[in-house]
C-alpha cells in the first residue's frame, strides 16, 4: 500500500502533462514541424507567433536578411500604444491560394482579440521551398518613417475653468455646448433595427456627444433605450459633423410607434491637433467578396495617433444616410505616413450608397 | 365623565400657563430682541426657527435676551418656556431684512450675433443674510458692451425675482451684463460669437503635393470672423478616389494640401453651411 501511492501519483501526473501537451496544441505542432506542405509551414509559423515564441517564428521566415526581427515582432505585438499593444491573437484560418513546386501562395486571416472587440487581419503570404522545407517570404514594409525633426503645431487648444466649489451660488459657469441631431434614419435589419444619422456641434466650443435613443411603442411606452457608445465620434470641435449609429439587436420596426432622440454633450477640453487627411477613398470589393469602404489615413501633424478608429456614413441619392460602418486600425498613425483602412458594409446597402463621408476618431495612451 | 375630562384639561391648562412668554410679533432678519417672561424660579427656554433650535437655562420672570446671529433666517420662531409650573409658548415672525445681495443668473454664456431675445438675465433679491426678499424691489440691470456707452434699465422684482431678456448685438465679443441693488453690484460675462459662416470660398493653387486649398477669410454674415478653431470640411474627387480632411479655421482661414490625380472636384462645407465647387485637373 505504501508504495501503490507514488506510483498512482505518478501515473496521474504523466496523464496530466501528456493532456496539458495535447491541449496546448503539442501534437499539431509536432506534427507540422515535420510538415513539408507551404500551408503547415505558415500554420506552423502563426502557431508560435500566437504563443509569442517569436525567434522560432522569425527562424521560419525565408528572407530574414531584409525583414528586422523587432519590426517583425512589433507587426504583432503593436508599437506606441496602437490597439495591438493592447490584443492578442486569438486563432488564424490558413487556405491555400495557391500551390507550386518551389513556390505557393497562402492567404491567412488572423483574429485578434482587442481591447475594443474582435479584430479581423488577412494576409497573403509567398511560401517558397528551400531544401526539403517551406519558408515564409515576409512582406517587407517599404514605408518611409519621417525623418528626425521639429514640426510647429500652432492649432488652437480649449481649456475649461468650471465653477469651483466655494463659489457662490448663482455665479456664472461655462455653459454646455449646443448640438443638434441633423439626421436619423430607421433601419430594419435581419437581426435588428438600426438608427443612423449625423450630429452637429453648432458651438464655438468643443464637444464631448454622445447620442442616445428611446423607442416607444404605440402606448408611449419605452420598449428599449441604446446610445450610440462607440459608433460616433465623440470629441467635435466647433461645426464638426459626426455619424452615428445605434443598434436595437432583436428588434422589429413594426413594434417601434415613436423614437425619442437626445443629444448630450458635455464642455471638455480639446486641441484642434492632429489633423488626419482621408484620401483615396474607394468602395470595392475585398479578396473574401465583401463590400469595403477603402482609403488611406495620413496624421498631418507631428503628434503620433495611437488608435485611429474610422467612421464612415453612406448616403443615398437623396443624400439621406442609410448606412453607417466604423473599424479601428491596428496600426498606429505615425506623422505623415498614409495608414491603409477598410471598413465593410452591407452589400444590400452597398447597392444604394451614392456618396460617403468618412470621420476619423483618435485615441491616445495618457502618459501617467 | 365628560365633565370629569373637561375639569381636569381645564386644570391643565391653567396650571400650564402661570409662567407668561411675550415676544414681539414681528421683527427684521439680524436684529436682536428680548423676550419677557413672568413667573419665578429655575426654567428652561427654547427657542426654535427654520434654521435653529437652542436650549438655555433662564429664571422666570426675568427678561430674556435673543441674538442677532440667532435671528438670522426669515421664517416663522417659536419661544417656550417651561417653569416647575408648566409650559408656555409663544411665536413671532423674522421677516428678510432690506434687500443687500443678489443671485444673478444669466444664460447662455455664449450666443451667436443678432440671436432676438435669446440672452436671459434674472435676479434674485436677498437681504445680507440670503433670505429671499419677496416684496417688490428695483433692480437695476445694465449692459456694458466693448467700448459702448453703458445702458441700464429698472425692473421691480415679484416675489424676490426680477428679470430681462436681451438680443444680442450684431458684433461678436463680451458684454458684461450687470445687476445692482443696494450694495450688490453683480457682473456676468457673455461672449458672442460669429454665427455660421457665410459665403464660404475656397479657392486653390498649385503645390508640392498637389493643390492647396484654401478658404477666404471665413465670416458670418455680419462680418465677424469665425472663431479659430471652427473646423471646416472639404472634399475633394479625383481618379485616385475621393478626398476628405477635416481643418479648423486658423488665423482667419482654412487650409490644406489635396493630392489630387487627374480631373478633380473639390467642395467646402463648414457644419451645415456649403461654399463654392472647384474643377482642377492634376498630374497623373
Amino acid at each position: 500500500m505504501n508504495r501503490l501511492l507514488p506510483i498512482i501519483l505518478a501515473v496521474v501526473t504523466l496523464v496530466l502533462i501528456v493532456l496539458a501537451w495535447i491541449q496546448s496544441g503539442g501534437v499539431e505542432r509536432r506534427e507540422m514541424q515535420s510538415a513539408n506542405a507551404p500551408d503547415q509551414a505558415v500554420r506552423l509559423m502563426f502557431s508560435q507567433i500566437k504563443s509569442h515564441n517569436y525567434d522560432a517564428a522569425y527562424a521560419r521566415l525565408a528572407n530574414r536578411g531584409d525583414v528586422d526581427r523587432n519590426a517583425f515582432i512589433r507587426e504583432f505585438e503593436g508599437s506606441y500604444g496602437s490597439l495591438l499593444t493592447y490584443s492578442s491573437l486569438e486563432s488564424f484560418d490558413v487556405s491555400p491560394l495557391h500551390t507550386g513546386d518551389q513556390e505557393s501562395s497562402v492567404r491567412v486571416r488572423l483574429h485578434y482579440s482587442t481591447a475594443v472587440g474582435p479584430l479581423d487581419d488577412i494576409r497573403d503570404l509567398k511560401v517558397e521551398k528551400n531544401g526539403d522545407s517551406w519558408k515564409v517570404f515576409w512582406p517587407v514594409n517599404n514605408a518611409t518613417k519621417l525623418p528626425p525633426q521639429v514640426i510647429a503645431v500652432n492649432y488652437l487648444r480649449w481649456d475649461v475653468i468650471g465653477r469651483g466649489a466655494g463659489d457662490d451660488w448663482g455665479v456664472q459657469n461655462a455653459d454646455t455646448p449646443q448640438v443638434r441631431i441633423l439626421s436619423m434614419n430607421a433601419i430594419q435589419r435581419p437581426d435588428s433595427v438600426v438608427l443612423v444619422g449625423e450630429v452637429v456641434n453648432e458651438d464655438s466650443v468643443p464637444a464631448f456627444v454622445n447620442v442616445g435613443a428611446t423607442l416607444l411603442d404605440a402606448s408611449d411606452n419605452e420598449i428599449a433605450q441604446e446610445s450610440s457608445f462607440d459608433k460616433i465620434a465623440h470629441k467635435l470641435l466647433p461645426k464638426q459633423v459626426s455619424p452615428y449609429r445605434i443598434d436595437f439587436p432583436g428588434m422589429r420596426k413594426e413594434k417601434i410607434k415613436n423614437v425619442r432622440m437626445e443629444a448630450k454633450a458635455l464642455l471638455v477640453a480639446a486641441s484642434a491637433d492632429p489633423v488626419i487627411e482621408v484620401t483615396q477613398q474607394k468602395l470595392e470589393t475585398d479578396p473574401l467578396g465583401k463590400k469595403v469602404l477603402t482609403g488611406q489615413l495620413t496624421d498631418e501633424s507631428g503628434q503620433v495617433v495611437d488608435i485611429p478608429h474610422v467612421i464612415a456614413a453612406y448616403y443615398d441619392a437623396n443624400g439621406k444616410v442609410i448606412w453607417v460602418s466604423d473599424g479601428y486600425l491596428a496600426q498606429p498613425l505615425l506623422p505623415q505616413v498614409a495608414v491603409p483602412f477598410a471598413v465593410d458594409l452591407p452589400p444590400d446597402v452597398a447597392k444604394e450608397v451614392h456618396s460617403y463621408h468618412v470621420v476619423v476618431n483618435h485615441f491616445e495612451r495618457v502618459s501617467s | 365623565m365628560r365633565t370629569v375630562l373637561t375639569a381636569i384639561m381645564l386644570a391643565a391648562v391653567l396650571g400650564a400657563s402661570a409662567s407668561e412668554i411675550h415676544s414681539p410679533a414681528q421683527v427684521a432678519a439680524g436684529n436682536a430682541i428680548t423676550i419677557q417672561t413672568s413667573g419665578s424660579g429655575d426654567a428652561t427656554f427654547y427657542l426654535i426657527g427654520p434654521a435653529v433650535a437652542s436650549k438655555t437655562k433662564v429664571q422666570a420672570g426675568s427678561n430674556i435676551p435673543v441674538d442677532s446671529d440667532q435671528l438670522e433666517h426669515a421664517g416663522r420662531y417659536v419661544a417656550v418656556l417651561c417653569a416647575s409650573d408648566g409650559c408656555t409658548a409663544t411665536n413671532f415672525s423674522v421677516n428678510p431684512a432690506a434687500a443687500n445681495r443678489l443671485s444673478f443668473l444669466v444664460h447662455p454664456s455664449r450666443i451667436p450675433v443678432g440671436s432676438a431675445q435669446g440672452i436671459s438675465a434674472v435676479a434674485i433679491v436677498r437681504d445680507s443674510y440670503q433670505n429671499l426678499v419677496p416684496k417688490p424691489e428695483a433692480v437695476t440691470f445694465s449692459v456694458m458692451a466693448k467700448n459702448e456707452k453703458q445702458v441700464s434699465a429698472a425692473r421691480t422684482s415679484e416675489n424676490a425675482v426680477a428679470w430681462v431678456r436681451l438680443t444680442s448685438a450684431k458684433k461678436e465679443g463680451p458684454t458684461k451684463l450687470g445687476a445692482s441693488i443696494g450694495h450688490a453690484d453683480e457682473i456676468r460675462v457673455v461672449q458672442q460669437v460669429a454665427a455660421d459662416a457665410c459665403n464660404l470660398r475656397i479657392k486653390a493653387s498649385r503645390a508640392k503635393r498637389g493643390f492647396l486649398i484654401e478658404t477666404d477669410p471665413v465670416h458670418d454674415c455680419s462680418g465677424n470672423p469665425v472663431p479659430d478653431g471652427t473646423v471646416v470640411s472639404f472634399s475633394g474627387s479625383d481618379n485616385g478616389g475621393k478626398t476628405t480632411v477635416d481643418v479648423p479655421i486658423k488665423r482667419g482661414v482654412a487650409k490644406v494640401e489635396m493630392p489630387i490625380d487627374g480631373p478633380a472636384k473639390i467642395t467646402v462645407a463648414s457644419g451645415v453651411v456649403t461654399g463654392n465647387e472647384l474643377e482642377v485637373a492634376g498630374g497623373q
